[in-house]
């Protein structure tokens, strides 16, 4: 089992829910991108999900997007964001994800990207727009290097695509709640627990929740109803500020208590 | 049909690599156009607008001065300048408007580069009645400032994009952004032979009206095919649609003309098939301009609508599998294509089709008199002769 896996699993043993940051690797510099890692394990982080910046990223809305042109512009790559945060993930007491756009991978070799990422320390990657049935080399990849996979389905996905996503996933399902893009969002959409309850006709494995999740009181209600919760634009948005870091660290501790230990 | 299939895709190219909250409206889309695409009722219409509004069939032009001046093969121009706003462009979006209209959808998207096929788009909604918005780069805002006020003149509302590079890429970005959030009113009207699938096939099908009307008059014109169909490649919907007619007609070979700007050995060209490597990009797989860790290089060309870091998934098949031969005009030999025919046929060609052109002078003058080649004149220059007059005075090309 991976380690993705096992954080679920010892997480629902537990009967807790898994929390799951998402930081943009090499935003807003590259050495903070590293101290962040620490920053939002220590504020009750689970599990980290680091992006890759991408100059076309199809499912980020504006502050991703943004977080990511600055990495870019900041010079940050996928070779320098290994030798940066390598030692960091290592070193973490939880597993770390990568998220990246499939060209980044593919341009790479998929078996060589996997293999590499495994080597800096990391547990999982979710590639946002690769479907399933192009998956199959980064499965065989993901198995061997004992990688997990998570796949998205989303509010409008059929039946049929909710479960080649979950056969597809050997981390846990990551279940977009909205339909739209990535980015904080005052309200929950009214069809989530219905969503969520059709994915679970479909699958035992565990089920993330992630896009517009920003406050306390949403991570809360869908920790009623889901495995894990992830938070995106609403941790990026703080480390944009003054002392970012510090106040992404503050904002996910108000989560972690939201939904309990 | 099983959404799962491997569908759209031509050898390796094309696809759907998108976040699945776009398949469902890419299935309804693609399931429209295969229903609709046969339905007596929809090329009824389709051919309506095509003769009444569009003014098809375009001519086929026998370039007589021009094959006289070079002394080579017999040079035809198909007219898709004399469309109905100017270029080859409007096919395109007559057909998807239609669609649109079966689907129910009042409000429709687009991204445009130049601002061509942004006008075109305009042009369709301003017929039929819909809420048009078109997504363009911020910088080509400024580039194009005439055909911002000639999208916004026909009804459309211009969004400029500011981020990224602020170009094409950026506002098929934001196109394809909204599309995700207001895929249940929204229609996402792509302007050329790319993206997920189905677009091009689509894109492909409603621009094959040049190859087959080209067919048809060049049987009457010379009672035969012609040797060479000649083309300029941005993201390549011009030349698919003439070259796709003639695909199963070995005897007719096919070229297209990519873009090499200031030149193949600086950064600045967008020759995709001749430069790039297979990557993925807008939800595609094509051949791509793109550095060692896969981010797309900026591209260049004096031809704005020529000028995209990938190209049509079936042309990236074609030239894999030899059907079609891609080469390369720089900036400053389709400039010199720009005023030569001008000055020859008194036909004044937009800037990308001047890179056909100029290429079709190059290669014509050395053929047999009688071998045939058919040029698309893909649109016509009145939005470039500003451009061109600066050029000129500054001797910067």
């Amino acid at each position: 089992m991976n380690r993705v896996a096992e954080c679920f699993e010892l997480k629902r043993r537990q009967n807790q829910k898994v929390l799951i940051p998402y930081m943009m690797g090499g935003y807003p510099n590259l050495p903070d991108s590293a101290a962040a890692l620490e920053i939002l394990a220590e504020a009750g982080a689970d599990l980290i999900e680091v992006g890759i910046p991408f100059s076309d990223p199809l499912a980020d809305g504006p502050v991703i997007q943004a977080a990511g042109q600055q990495a870019l512009t900041n010079g940050c790559t996928f070779s320098r964001l290994m030798q940066e945060l390598g030692p960091v993930v290592k070193a973490l007491p939880i597993p770390v994800m990568m998220m990246a756009y499939y060209n980044i991978i593919f341009q790479r070799g998929v078996r060589r990207f996997v293999e590499e990422i495994k080597d800096n320390g990391f547990s999982g990657v979710i590639v946002p727009d690769l479907p399933p049935e192009e998956a199959d080399e980064l499965r065989d990849a993901g198995r061997e290097f004992e990688i997990g996979l998570s796949f998205l389905v989303a509010p409008t996905s059929t039946s049929q695509r909710i479960r080649s996503a979950s056969h597809g996933s050997t981390g846990f399902i990551y279940a977009v709640s909205l339909k739209g893009v990535t980015g904080a969002r005052e309200h929950l959409p009214p069809e989530l627990p219905e969503f969520l309850q059709r994915i679970r006709r479909q699958t035992d494995k565990p089920v993330a929740v992630g896009f517009g999740i920003a406050q306390p009181w949403q991570a809360q209600r869908i920790a009623q109803m889901a495995d894990g919760i992830i938070v995106g634009s609403a941790v990026i948005q703080r480390m944009s500020e003054e002392q970012g870091l510090k106040s992404a660290g503050m904002f996910l501790r108000e989560m972690r208590e939201a939904i309990g230990k | 049909m099983s959404t799962l299939e491997k569908t759209g895709f031509f050898g390796e190219y094309g696809g759907r690599f998108v976040p699945d909250a776009l398949n469902p409206v890419l299935d309804e889309i693609k399931e429209a156009f295969y229903h609709f695409k046969d339905d007596p009722e929809f090329q009824e219409e389709l051919n309506y607008y095509f003769k009444n509004f569009v003014g098809r069939p375009s001519p086929l032009y026998f370039a007589e001065k021009l094959t006289r001046a070079l002394g080579g093969a017999k040079i035809y121009l198909k007219r898709e300048d004399l469309n109905h706003t100017g270029a080859h462009k409007i096919n395109n979006t007559i057909g998807q408007v239609l669609l649109a209209k079966r689907l129910g959808k009042k409000r429709i998207i687009a991204e445009t580069g130049a601002g061509q096929h942004g006008v075109a788009t305009a042009t369709a909604c301003a017929l039929f009645d819909m809420e048009c918005i078109i997504y363009m780069g911020e910088e080509d805002t400024r580039r194009q400032a005439l055909n911002v006020f000639r999208m916004e003149l026909l009804g459309a509302k211009v969004v400029p994009v500011t981020s990224g590079t602020r170009t094409l890429k950026d506002a098929v970005d934001e196109a394809l952004n909204d599309l995700i959030a207001n895929y249940q009113t929204t229609y996402y009207m792509l302007g050329s032979a790319v993206g997920p699938d189905p677009y091009p096939e689509m894109v492909k099908y409603f621009q094959s009206v040049i190859g087959n009307e080209t067919k048809e008059q060049i049987k009457e014109a010379e009672g035969r095919l012609p040797d060479y169909v000649i083309a300029c490649v941005g993201g390549g919907s011009n030349a698919i649609g003439l070259f796709a007619p003639f695909f199963n007609d070995p005897s007719v070979k096919m070229i297209g003309v990519e873009p090499a700007g200031r030149g193949l050995d600086t950064p600045d060209h967008a020759a995709t098939l001749s430069k790039g490597t297979p990557g993925i990009i807008h939800g595609f797989k094509c051949y791509l301009l793109q550095d060692e860790k896969g981010e797309p290089l900026p591209v260049y060309s004096v031809a704005a609508g020529l000028d995209y870091p990938g190209v049509g998934p079936e042309h990236s098949y074609y030239k894999d599998i030899g059907r079609a031969e891609y080469v390369t005009i720089t900036d400053k030999e389709a400039i010199d294509a720009f005023l030569k025919l001008s000055k020859i046929e008194g036909i004044i060609p937009a800037v990308e089709s001047s890179h056909a052109i100029a290429y079709a002078m190059k290669f014509a003058a050395g053929l047999p008199k009688d071998n045939i080649v058919v040029v698309n004149l893909s649109g016509r220059g009145d939005k470039d002769v500003a451009e061109v007059a600066q050029i000129l005075q500054n001797k910067s090309i």
